[in-house]
């Protein structure tokens, strides 16, 4: 009988802590949330451009620009996130120190040696998961609204541009939201990489507390952390896939 | 206006067009008629090549249109086509359909393209339609919106290929009313077509093809009134209703 009100407690102490919580407050919203976004805009931006031209180079009439594309997807899509963050994110810098001091910091400064390890490797990580979904897309619109703009006198360039393309993106926006709410998790692999105070992302900015504490409260408001970012974006993702579904424009 | 000659075309190996040679003068409208898989469109798809042809020779207005060294986007602007299925372009409005070559490949300037672009939606018979999307025009609507998106980079001829084989029957006619006056007003053209009595009515002359190459040709009355070979009079027997 006395059993019930004691497990409630431990679970209380050991999971909603709430010295601890307010310990983590402000920090846990002005630096994990903030750079956990600005990791995912930063890998989103350079992804969809990255996959963009992957995607386009993946279709392509030239067989070694559908191989190379072909290749990069397959190897980044074949590989565990990590291992990818891991490579570029510890082996680049020390491969280049020499040459650039440091390798990261050369062209961006102190944000380039914050943000950029991970920033870079996860936007690759994107790139070749877009490019699949882009490449969808595009495939899935008409032949004949290619043949229509070629026969208008538009060159291939010009009809992907003003006539593929906006379609394709119409199409694309559901899986791309989706991808937007992957990429928003996966940021927690940058944690590895071990980025210092005030570049920390929701996961390494938990883990502390929790090393610190003992207490597994860090981790619960990370998880909360990302919750309150992630279900909207999924409730969003299933409201445009109905409103795909339902085919208006 | 258009010459063609031992035009050849093979999907692997499927010979789908054999050898053919055509000749289309200057405001002279040619229909062609056959059984399905005749070659007819293949043929029609080659002379802007749509599909490449794997041999023979095009010449349009004096250009060789399967020279390596022919600007093919430039001699397309003169050259119309409409496709059986429409294929407007369902992201942009009936003008913005009309205009988007005229500015993006002729370079002009807005508001001339969309005076003109007007022009031709009035030409059609849509004028009050500017504004809509494909998907809120009817099959006949939208194929007369293709036929002014074509009339909009004043080409100098005009290919059909099946324009009427996708729309209900009662919106044939709107579709080729609008063909037939652009016939009146003196337009080369080309047109692949199952519709005998436009075929009758408009052809300056009608070419039968069946297996790839040109069985007989002639004028209207010729070929479908009083056809000489076997085949012409098989294919006129079976869709004669």
């Amino acid at each position: 009988m006395m059993a019930a009100p004691m497990i409630l407690a431990g679970v209380g102490d050991e999971f909603f802590n709430g010295r601890i919580l307010r310990e983590m407050l402000p920090g846990i919203v002005t630096e994990a949330m903030r750079n956990t976004v600005v990791y995912t805009v930063f890998a989103f931006s350079a992804g969809i451009v990255l996959g963009l031209l992957l995607a386009l180079a993946r279709i392509s009439r030239r067989w070694w620009l559908r191989t190379f594309a072909a290749t990069f997807i397959d190897t980044i899509r074949g590989l565990p996130a990590l291992l990818v963050i891991v490579i570029i994110g510890y082996g680049f810098p020390i491969a280049y120190k020499g040459v650039t001091g440091n390798f990261w910091r050369w062209p961006f400064g102190s944000f380039g040696s914050k943000y950029l390890p991970g920033c870079f490797s996860l936007s690759l990580v994107a790139a070749a998961y877009m490019a699949e979904s882009i490449r969808a897309g595009i495939e899935a619109v008409p032949r004949g609204q290619m043949e229509a703009a070629r026969s208008l006198g538009m060159t291939q360039g010009k009809a992907m541009r003003k006539v593929i393309l906006p379609q394709a993106f119409r199409i694309i926006i559901p899986p791309l939201t989706n991808e937007l709410a992957a990429l928003f998790k996966d940021t927690s692999l940058i944690a590895v990489l071990g980025v210092g105070v005030g570049g920390r992302e929701i996961l390494q900015y938990a883990r502390t507390f929790s090393n610190a504490t003992g207490k597994t409260t860090p981790l619960v408001a990370g998880g909360i952390a990302y919750l309150v970012i992630t279900i909207p974006l999924l409730q969003l993702v299933s409201y445009l896939d109905r409103r795909a579904k339902r085919g208006t424009r | 206006m258009i010459t063609i000659r031992a035009l050849s075309k093979s999907f692997g190996d499927n010979e789908v067009l054999r050898s053919i040679d055509l000749d289309v003068a200057e405001r002279e409208v040619v229909c062609i008629i056959g059984p399905s898989g005749s070659g007819k469109s293949t043929f029609l798809r080659c002379v802007n090549r749509l599909e490449e042809p794997t041999s023979g020779s095009i010449t349009v207005d004096g250009v060789e249109v399967c020279n390596s060294k022919c600007n093919l986007d430039a001699v397309r602007t003169s050259m119309g086509m409409v496709f059986q299925q429409f294929n407007l372009f369902p992201h942009k409005t009936a003008l913005g359909n009309v205009t988007l070559a005229p500015i993006s490949v002729l370079k002009l300037d807005r508001a001339e393209a969309e005076r003109r672009g007007r022009e031709m939606l009035e030409r059609v018979g849509l004028a009050h339609k500017a504004d809509m999307h494909p998907s809120q025009l009817s099959g006949g609507q939208q194929q007369r919106v293709a036929i002014a998106r074509a009339l909009a980079m004043q080409p100098k001829v005009m290919l059909f290929d099946e324009a009427t084989s996708a729309l209900d029957p009662e919106l044939v006619g709107e579709v080729l009313q609008v063909m037939r006056d652009l016939a009146g007003s003196g337009m080369t053209m080309m047109v692949v077509t199952h519709e005998m009595g436009f075929a009758r009515d408009v052809a300056d002359r009608v070419v039968f093809m069946d297996g790839g190459v040109i069985v007989e040709q002639g004028t209207p009355e010729a070929i479908l009134g009083n056809p000489q070979q076997e085949r012409t009079k098989a294919f006129l027997s079976r869709t004669r209703t």
